[in-house]
């Protein structure tokens, strides 16, 4: 019975494990979790990965190769396309950002692994990084003037005040809303996957025809699965690419 | 009124948020796709774009999701 | 029942270690941090010191390659265009060359065939004349020498006719009378 419950249950999934402790730090319990374990998991994935990619460096280059070219041209041509000439600075960046975000994401599509990005302090701390960041390099770059960017051009002055106010509460959710973007897409994915996957062990259990049209649901986890690995995809490279348009607003306020 | 079924109630409620993503969505990649039909050549360049409103949009329908997953498992 | 599904599962949950769902359990937070910090700033020296520059100096060397490729794969096809050009016009100014010839040595023959043929044609001519002239010079003697014949037969057959002698000259007057 017990290990039915936690069959069916979709958030046990996100459960932390001590796997040892190290210190404290101000009363806070420093310890290397299987959320750790994963995220070093993902660092050793990513570089291995691609230093096999470009070990031969042919000039013909095979299938991995292949990927760790397409994998660099993507993130390559869009900080060129966002940022151009001078958001090459941010290339490493994205690229660390785009590939931690993707492989922790395709590990997690894995049974029985965990998902470093379903929980909501990885990806908040990564979106607040890079929001904090835009505010770093805008006023390094622009001093005070980078302000201009909560006060457009060509408003009348009766709703400026008003506008600014908008612009700057939109800012503000950007954190929010690019951490918690990531967070729910995975975390929701990962509970409806779990849910329909109880249900094809429920109902089998339930016997009779409800074991019969159990079908119905594994087809559905199925489909599911693939819709998730788009997703894992899709969250991965929206993070990146809003990465560079708000790093945009860091290097050009006034657009 | 009991308050663990309000709570799933108001999750209910929450998810209903997921409607109006999905109508973002879903004018989103209609209206690219009609764009598309019609100027097949400047397509390719816009489907990043596509793709941004897309999460854009969908983000949103996710919060209230994250809503009403808060609603049934935080206590 | 899914509701009896989620009480059961919310259930079980508080069996566990804690009652908190874990995404948002606060306690884990410091520990998460930490390890993110260290892990994708591990991650990052990573990407931008050894992993991104190996990448990319693949794809520049491609590139430039790829392009010092189609530069001299241009300056060949250049060169072969120029080829091509000097060629064809090498075969015009031949052919140019090979009509004036013709031309020229059509003339001087057709000149020389001319020239030739007015001299051979003087000389015909001449000889023509000449033999002309003799004809008429060996008929002159001829008459001359058949009148003195005539003459003489003439005076013979008197001579023998008459016995008697004829002068020259009255023969020669008869003649000439005959002949009128």
């Amino acid at each position: 019975m017990a290990t039915e419950t936690v069959v069916n249950d979709p958030i046990h999934q996100f459960r932390l494990h001590n796997l040892f402790d190290l210190f404290s730090v101000g009363g806070h319990q420093i310890s290397f979790t299987n959320s750790a374990f994963f995220m070093g998991l993902i660092v050793l994935f990513i570089t291995v990965f691609l230093l096999m990619a470009a070990s031969k460096a042919a000039m013909v280059p095979g299938r991995l190769q292949s990927i760790g070219e397409m994998w660099y041209s993507m993130i390559h041509n869009m900080v060129n396309n966002v940022l151009g000439e001078e958001g090459k600075v941010f290339f490493p960046l994205v690229f660390s950002l785009f590939s931690f975000v993707l492989i922790a994401n395709m590990l997690g599509m894995f049974p029985y692994f965990f998902t470093v990005t379903s929980h909501v302090i990885v990806t908040a701390s990564l979106a607040l990084f890079v929001v904090g960041l835009v505010v770093v390099v805008g006023i390094y770059k622009h001093g005070l003037g980078w302000f201009r960017l909560f006060v457009p051009h060509g408003v009348p002055i009766v709703i400026l005040p008003i506008i600014s106010v908008i612009e700057i509460i939109s800012f503000l959710s950007r954190p929010i809303s690019l951490g918690l973007r990531l967070f729910g897409n995975i975390l929701a994915g990962h509970i409806v996957l779990k849910v329909f996957a109880g249900f094809v062990v429920s109902m089998i259990a339930a016997g009779g025809i409800i074991a019969v049209s159990s079908v119905l649901s594994l087809g559905m986890a199925v489909a599911l699965t693939a819709l998730e690995f788009l997703v894992a995809f899709l969250q991965a490279f929206v993070f990146a690419i809003l990465t560079c348009v708000y790093l945009n607003d860091a290097l050009h306020p006034s657009h | 009124m009991d308050p663990v079924s309000a709570k799933y109630i108001g999750a209910g409620i929450a998810c209903l948020g997921m409607g109006g993503a999905g109508i973002g969505v879903g004018h989103i990649f209609g209206n690219y796709l009609a764009g598309a039909l019609r100027n097949p050549a400047a397509a390719g360049q816009q489907f990043t774009n596509a793709l941004i409103g897309a999460a854009l949009a969908e983000g949103l329908g996710i919060f209230s999701l994250v809503v009403a997953l808060v609603l049934l498992f935080v206590k | 029942m899914a509701t009896t599904e989620t009480t059961e599962s919310t259930g079980a949950e508080g069996g566990h270690e804690s009652g908190v769902f874990p995404p948002l359990d606060a306690t884990s937070f410091p520990s998460q941090l930490f390890w993110l910090v260290i892990f994708f700033g591990a991650l990052y020296l990573l990407m931008s010191r050894m992993v991104l520059p190996k990448l990319g100096a693949i794809l520049t060397t491609r590139k430039a390659q790829v392009d010092g490729d189609i530069a001299r794969a241009q300056a060949l096809k250049d060169e072969t265009e120029a080829a091509v050009k000097h060629y064809e016009k090498a075969l015009a100014d031949a052919k140019a060359n090979a009509n004036d010839i013709a031309r020229d040595t059509k003339a001087k023959v057709s000149a020389q065939i001319d020239g030739e043929q007015s001299v051979l044609d003087g000389e015909l001519a001449k000889k023509i004349k000449d033999a002309e002239a003799r004809v008429a010079k060996a008929k002159a003697k001829a008459m001359e020498s058949v009148e003195s014949i005539a003459g003489e037969s003439a005076a013979d057959i008197v001579a023998s006719l008459t016995g008697g002698k004829t002068t020259k000259t009255a023969v020669a007057k008869a003649i000439a009378g005959i002949k009128r």
